[in-house]
């Protein structure tokens, strides 16, 4: 193997040893963060998908909550066994987000924003009035549990953090294996052509609209899944768990790690969450965490418009060279 | 019944004033900076809290603390065309992202200096016009409607009289044509952002002993002007204060009779079907994508 290919592999192997071994050296409510976090990066990685075709959308966070809702209500209205009902709350999440495409792709950029600002909190305020089945402010309790994996040796018990943990560490990695392998494929190149050169790409025969609402139910549908994530770990949803301000975290998330790579938003997710959850708390500054945070985030935009994607790039640049001038060396 | 609907017609008058102060004010900021400024319900509140702080606390005069309250939110509003929308004019997300980090700054200093709890400002009069045994206005509220009243004319009279107004409004319709006229687009976006800052700060102000008063208000105020200034046509001034009129009043009746949250789902979805049929709005002139 060449010495490119076994550094990657290497970072790879400790890249996976360092998300096994990390929450064995965190505290109960640290471990409660991890999950959180996660499940939060999938939502970030699956909003960049949609960011792809250079829509920025407000109801990303509904979407979210959509699967959270469809998933509990399935199991408690129904009787779907839970992993069956999260699939299930997943596809009422694309399937929300197809019938919104209509309305909303006749609106592009700014207008698209708000639009979608719009629809989000509409489906929002409708849990909330609806009592009957939504429960209203107070949203659906009770949710039941993914169910205990019984392996006859070991017995998997996911009211545990850090046996959900790997669960939800699976799934996501799952889901950004397969987000990678779509913006890698044909359909990942037209998302960007339809950003970039839109009437260009019309003009070739592609549907740009067609792929807009693609680009959309597919994002919609992964946020789907992580708010599945989320209603079967917490057992409890309401509408104040998706409202504007969660969507705001995810907004930034996206814009302070940047959103030309993939791993740029999920280091914004980290980094912020991080620093918001674990630095400022340890400081004690309960009450002047948002403070910090809002500083960050307008000193992140004005002196690291690139995010922090681009650092990382810089990093991964001078490896290269490094490693590159060493193979010159050995010839 | 007729009496109900005239008393819901004044209620709504008085939350299409303040309204109205509010949208004008975040217009008046997209149309010369092309940003659209997140924090603008928090420059709303934080000029109730002037009123808190000066008028509750230090016992001043309560119209002097509406003048300091102006000037105090427009000199925010100037802090914010400098230390950020200026530097990220040519990045409207970035400016937008800066926005709301500004949002979280104002509401965690709000939070550090008055506490998170409801604050109760005493009416200055406790005068009320009686029109009849069941429609009353109180002095109060008659404040809040006749100093958008004096604003927006004054605002008015300044865009179309004066030749500040006259650049303003020409940088705002094509920037780079009116920088080859001579005109500074530096300081017309200066006076815009003081302008509509404190425009949402006398609002503020002016309407703080009649509202409830709590560092989070400025969530469902931004709500409301983000309705009212795509209804309205965005980068329409008079169709700010149109739509904020009609959906005030929209607002206000569908409260009273059905329900709140009902409300808002209608307001939405009015701004929804705006969108669909007709993005640019009600009285928008042309598309500022």
């Amino acid at each position: 193997m060449s010495k490119p290919k076994l550094l990657i592999l290497f970072s790879f192997l400790l890249l996976a040893v360092i998300l096994i071994v990390l929450p064995h050296g965190l505290s109960y409510s640290q471990r409660e963060i991890l999950v959180f976090l996660t499940i939060n990066i999938l939502v970030v990685s699956s909003y960049r998908l949609l960011t792809l075709t250079g829509e920025w959308s407000l109801g990303h966070i509904v979407m979210m909550g959509v699967g959270a809702y469809g998933s509990a209500l399935y199991t408690k209205e129904l009787g779907v066994p839970v992993p069956i009902s999260m699939v299930l709350g997943a596809l009422t999440a694309g399937i929300i987000a197809w019938g919104l495409s209509f309305p909303l792709f006749r609106m592009k950029g700014f207008y698209f924003l708000i639009g979608s600002f719009a629809a989000g909190e509409i489906i929002r305020l409708l849990w909330k009035r609806f009592r009957d089945p939504f429960g209203g402010p107070k949203g659906i309790k009770r949710i039941d549990p993914f169910p205990d994996i019984d392996l006859g040796f070991v017995r998997i018990d996911f009211f545990d953090p850090v046996n959900y943990y790997y669960f939800a560490l699976i799934i996501v990695v799952l889901c950004l294996v397969i987000l990678w392998r779509i913006e890698k494929s044909m359909i990942g190149l037209t998302f960007h052509a339809v950003h970039w050169q839109d009437k260009l790409a019309e003009s070739t025969g592609v549907n740009v609209r067609a792929y807009r609402t693609l680009a959309l139910v597919i994002s919609a549908t992964f946020a789907g899944l992580a708010g599945t994530l989320l209603a079967h770990y917490i057992g409890t949803v309401n509408p104040n768990v998706f409202d504007i301000e969660q969507m705001v975290f995810v907004l930034t998330w996206a814009i302070v790690g940047g959103t030309t790579t993939i791993y740029g938003p999920i280091i914004g997710c980290i980094i912020l969450t991080a620093l918001n959850e674990i630095v400022l708390r340890e400081m004690g500054l309960e009450q002047g965490r948002p403070l910090v945070y809002g500083l960050i985030l307008i000193a992140s935009v004005l002196f690291m418009p690139k995010g922090l994607e681009d650092v990382v790039k810089k990093v991964i640049d001078w490896i290269k060279l490094h490693v590159l001038t060493g193979r010159i060396k050995n010839v | 019944m007729i009496e109900l609907l005239l008393q819901t017609g004044l209620n709504a008058l008085f939350a299409a004033a303040y309204l109205s102060l509010v949208a004008v004010g975040l217009v008046l900021i997209f149309g010369v900076m092309g940003v659209i400024n997140f924090a603008h319900g928090e420059l709303f509140m934080l000029g109730a809290y002037v009123v808190v702080a000066l008028y509750t606390n230090l016992q001043m005069p309560f119209f002097l603390v509406v003048a300091i309250g102006l000037i105090f939110v427009g000199l925010v509003g100037i802090l914010m065309e400098m230390t950020m929308f200026h530097p990220l004019k040519d990045n409207p997300l970035g400016g937008l992202v800066a926005s709301i980090g500004f949002l979280m700054v104002i509401q965690a200093l709000i939070i550090l200096g008055f506490g998170v709890r409801m604050e109760h400002v005493p009416p200055v009069t406790q005068d009320v016009i009686v029109i009849s045994e069941k429609v009353r206005l109180p002095v109060q509220r008659l404040f809040v409607i006749l100093s958008a009243l004096v604003c927006l004319s004054a605002l008015w009279l300044f865009l179309k009289r004066t030749k500040f107004g006259w650049a303003l409004r020409a940088s705002a319709q094509d920037p780079e044509a009116a920088m080859l006229q001579g005109i500074s687009t530096r300081t017309v976006s200066i006076i815009a952002l003081f302008i509509g800052a404190a425009l949402a700060g006398v609002a503020g102000s002016v309407a703080a002993p009649v509202i409830s008063i709590s560092p989070v208000i400025g969530h469902s105020v931004i709500v409301s002007a983000f309705i009212v200034i795509i209804v309205g046509g965005i980068g329409s001034l008079e169709g700010a204060v149109l739509a904020s009129a009609t959906y005030a009043f929209i607002h206000t009746v569908i409260t009273t009779f059905v329900d709140g949250v009902i409300a808002d789902i209608v307001g939405l979805s009015l701004m929804l079907m705006v969108l669909i049929i007709k993005p640019t709005g009600m009285f928008g002139t042309q598309d500022r994508v």
